[in-house]
């Protein structure tokens, strides 16, 4: 039985290893993006430069299938009439086309934040990009691993 | 109508009886005695949304199920519920015990089939094409009424030549690359394949939302994926050699709870 | 022809006390085509999403979405609301087409 116990708890461990590490390894976010993608924010910011910081994007660092991939972003903020978050876009890097969502929040929401599930082609950097009340904009970049089924139907 | 817990108690006496007058098999060894479901090789991710009722797509599927027990279809003017009354009752661990013997049509059946059986026979309704939406809305809708309870499918007495039958459709090397199932989900379990890392290919999550196709899909479609997988030639869903085989592959996964629906990749 | 909006599902605490933030939750069946898909003969399937989303609180937007064909089949959108007062949530889906489907739900006040 051993020779079958084996490779499962080595499989279990590498999963493990890969599904626990939910902290993320934000990417600087002036790295590079693809054109597409850096001009879908270009005509968001104008003249503005986003800011890096208060913006968390949480997604899988590995995702077993680029259909559904869940993600959520939040923005400090304390969300009043006078200070709040007006919109997060996002954007997914290398997929066709780079749109994936914008969020239109008000400060009747109480915290700037929102869960969805995104489709992405391959492997590839997400991006939130946040537009604050005083129109100051915050920036933020995670990579998702996707780990497309080469097998199984 | 209270008719149908007497026919099935009729049906299952039957097929104790015939399993006295063979005098019995020997009993099969399974291959992985202490099995584990698909949910073991699933991410953090992918679990966090089967295990949260609200989340899980397929619960979509299940309320249409729901809506359509109740719907009265077919020209004997009658819905599911007009003879199996409350499905979350009457439909507790059907699934767990299904594929199994129908002693009138000395074959065995999937719940799928069992399904359109009803609405053929009994409803005057056509039957719902096989892994279709309809079809498996109610399947998943049924199933669900059976989550947590342990696969206990019976292959005794007559059930058994067709439980050998999907032994040995399991065990038979197929397609291009000349595996069995076995040669992946026995050999291979826990390793990786290309990107996929192999289960034991257990059954007692289905139907299942998978994110690949990104709607619910019944056990035989992914039968399908998986001959087609070694390159060779699948046979049709709702067909015999498939309903034998999801019977052998319910009696691998005996003893595991049912799950469905869950959410695989 | 669009392809059906499904039923909604929406979740949210049926009473809240004032000053919480409560999270709402929705979900609706729906196939999200991209547009970038081809049929067996190689046509391309036309897009057809969800492409916004809206929540208003006694009338008043509280929450909207943009999608684009990024976002998954069958949508599941979540967000926060800090509860004030007692009323009543509407939610609106909107297709490609321009056809809607409504779910409305009452908060009360614990
Ligand atoms: C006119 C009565 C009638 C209607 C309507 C009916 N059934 Fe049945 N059903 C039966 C009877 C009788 C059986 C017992 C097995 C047999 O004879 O096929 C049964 C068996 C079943 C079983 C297997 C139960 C078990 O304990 O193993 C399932 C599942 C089932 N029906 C589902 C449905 C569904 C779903 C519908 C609606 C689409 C439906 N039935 C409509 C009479 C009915
Ligand atoms: C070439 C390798 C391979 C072969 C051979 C193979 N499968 Fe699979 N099968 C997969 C992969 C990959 C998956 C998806 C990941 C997983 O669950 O293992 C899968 C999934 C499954 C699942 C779903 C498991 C779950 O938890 O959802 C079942 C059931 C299954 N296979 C049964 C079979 C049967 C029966 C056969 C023989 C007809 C077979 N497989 C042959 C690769 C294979």
């Amino acid at each position: 039985m051993d020779t079958i116990a084996t490779p499962t708890r080595r499989g279990m461990l590498a999963l493990a290893a890969g599904g626990v590490a939910i902290t993320l390894l934000p990417r600087p976010a002036s790295a590079q993006l693809a054109a597409p993608t850096q001009a879908a924010i270009d005509r968001i910011r104008g003249g503005r430069t986003p800011q890096e910081g208060r913006v968390t994007l949480r997604v899988p660092p590995i995702a077993e299938n680029g259909n559904t991939v869940p993600l959520t972003v939040s923005v400090e903020s304390p969300m009043t009439t006078a200070d709040h978050v007006k919109a997060i876009h996002v954007f997914a890097d290398r997929n066709p086309t780079p749109d994936i969502a914008t969020f239109h929040m008000t400060p009747a929401m109480g915290r700037a934040s929102a869960d969805t599930r995104i489709r992405l082609g391959q492997t590839q950097d997400v991006v939130a990009l946040a537009e604050m009340s005083d129109g100051s904009l915050f920036i933020a970049r995670a990579e998702v691993k996707v780990t497309i089924g080469g097998c199984g139907g | 109508m209270g008719k149908v817990a007497g026919l099935t108690l009729g049906g299952a006496a039957l097929a104790a009886g015939l399993a006295l007058a063979q005098g019995g098999a020997p009993e099969p060894q399974r291959a992985i005695p202490d099995p584990q479901s698909g949910r073991h090789f699933a991410t953090p991710e992918t679990l966090a949304i089967q295990d949260d009722d609200f989340q899980n797509p397929a619960m979509l599927w299940a309320e249409e199920g729901e809506a359509a027990w109740s719907r009265v279809e077919g020209t004997a003017g009658q819905s599911c519920a007009s003879c199996h009354n409350d499905g979350t009752q009457t439909m507790r661990g059907v699934r767990a015990r299904m594929p199994a013997y129908h002693a009138r049509l000395n074959r065995v059946v999937t719940l799928e089939q069992q399904i359109n059986i009803c609405r053929t026979e009994r409803m005057g309704a056509p039957a719902l094409p096989v892994d279709s939406r309809p079809l498996n809305a109610i399947t998943t809708y049924v199933a669900l009424q059976s989550r947590g309870m342990p696969v206990n499918v019976d292959i005794s007495g007559p059930a058994r030549p067709f439980f050998d039958a999907g032994e040995r459709f399991y065990n038979t090397r197929r397609g291009q690359l000349d595996m069995r199932c076995g040669s992946c989900h026995e050999d291979n379990y826990g390793r990786s394949l290309r990107a996929d890392l192999l289960s034991q290919g257990m059954s007692n999550g289905f139907p299942t939302y998978r994110l690949k196709e990104q709607r619910v899909i019944s056990l035989q479609f992914r039968l399908q994926g998986c001959v087609n997988d070694v390159r060779g030639e699948a046979p049709p869903m709702g067909g015999e050699e498939f309903t034998n085989l999801e019977f052998y592959l319910a009696w691998r996964a005996q003893g595991l709870p049912v799950e469905s629906p869950s959410v695989r990749r | 022809m669009a392809a059906p909006i499904g039923q909604p599902r929406v979740r949210i605490p049926a009473q809240a006390r004032a000053g919480e933030v409560i999270e709402v939750r929705t979900l609706i069946s729906h196939i999200m085509e991209t547009g970038q898909r081809r049929d067996q003969a190689g046509a391309v399937i036309p897009r057809d999403i969800i492409k916004r989303f809206e929540a208003k609180f006694d009338g008043q937007l509280v929450f909207a979405m943009d999608l684009a064909p990024a976002i998954s089949a069958n949508p599941y959108i979540a967000f926060p609301f800090k509860v004030e007062k007692a009323g009543t949530f509407e939610f609106t889906w909107t297709n490609d087409a321009g056809e809607q489907r409504k779910a409305t739900n009452e908060i009360k006040l614990a």
